[in-house]
């Protein structure tokens, strides 16, 4: 019998236990709050212009195609990292690997799922703690909200999207997250300061 | 910081994002067995190092991973022009001193 049900939740759970990093980190100085994400699924997608329309369809959010944009519908963000490359994060569970699955035209889709971890910064001093590390232009003007670029954070590479003028989420490596998070906590209390 | 136009992302961005990657507009030959030994040490260990305008292969690693091609001056370190992969030498060079 117990053995029985020891089998049934084996069955019931996910096939992939998933290891969050730096789970549930917080981090409040004066001006900025950083804060772990909750887990998302994220696909890095390659495509031709050709088939941009169709996996745009099938993923329910339109495959942004200007440089330093991104596009957000229904918890599923895509965002432009190269002219042919894009980061699909979806925040409501569903998969966006699926999705793309039912395409038939030319693509490369890779589960990036649990290479990723996800910090938000958000703040009026968000920006000021951020380009402690990153040499990139985050104004208003050159970053809008819903600009997202690949670029980099002291010695790492990260993807920054700009979710509100005062927020941002930082996407980076799972095993440079815990150099990126203790980089923006010494950046906020500087920015604090 | 130097700020480099990328050409594929349209706008500057700081030299960190960026990577050189040697010379540019070096043709590989069709037929690399058939080189001679000379011609092959020509193409693969030869490069002009000029004093001056240096044409040059950079990719914008930490951005879209491009490679594109910059024109520079090794003098005073200045990007005169960026242009995408694959497009011919500019025949003018906009600021050029020479």
């Amino acid at each position: 019998m117990a053995k029985a049900a020891a089998k049934k939740s084996a069955a019931a759970a996910p096939s992939v236990e998933r290891r969050p990093a730096l789970a549930g980190q917080e981090l409040s100085a004066t001006g900025v709050t950083l804060a772990v994400l909750p887990p998302a699924e994220r696909i890095s997608l390659r495509a031709p212009d050709a088939s941009v329309a169709a996996l745009s369809k099938a993923l329910g959010v339109t495959l942004p195609q200007k440089p330093k944009t991104s596009a957000a519908k229904a918890g599923r963000t895509a965002l432009w990292l190269g002219p042919d490359e894009w980061l699909v994060i979806d925040e409501v569970g569903k998969v966006p690997l699926a999705d793309c699955a039912e395409v038939t035209v030319l693509h490369s889709a890779v589960v990036i799922s649990h290479r990723n971890v996800a910090i938000s910064v958000t703040g009026p001093a968000a920006a000021a703690t951020i380009n402690s590390g990153c040499p990139q232009d985050l104004s208003l003007d050159a970053f809008p909200v819903g600009a997202a670029s690949r670029t980099i954070l002291g010695k790492v590479e990260i993807v920054l999207l700009r979710t509100a003028s005062d927020a941002f989420r930082v996407e980076c490596w799972r095993s440079f997250s815990d150099y990126v998070f203790t980089f923006l906590s010494e950046a906020a209390r500087d920015a604090a300061a | 910081m130097l700020l480099i136009r990328c050409p594929y992302c349209e706008e500057e961005r700081p030299e960190l994002e960026f990577r050189n990657a040697g010379e540019a507009h070096i043709a590989r030959s069709a037929n690399m067995a058939g080189e001679s030994d000379d011609d092959f040490e020509k193409f693969f260990f030869i490069r002009s190092n000029p004093k001056g305008i240096i044409y040059e292969r950079w990719r914008h690693m930490h951005g879209c991973a491009r490679f594109f091609n910059a024109v520079r001056d090794t003098v005073s370190d200045r990007f005169l022009l960026t242009y995408k992969a694959g497009e011919p030498k500019p025949a003018k060079l906009p600021g050029a001193s020479k």
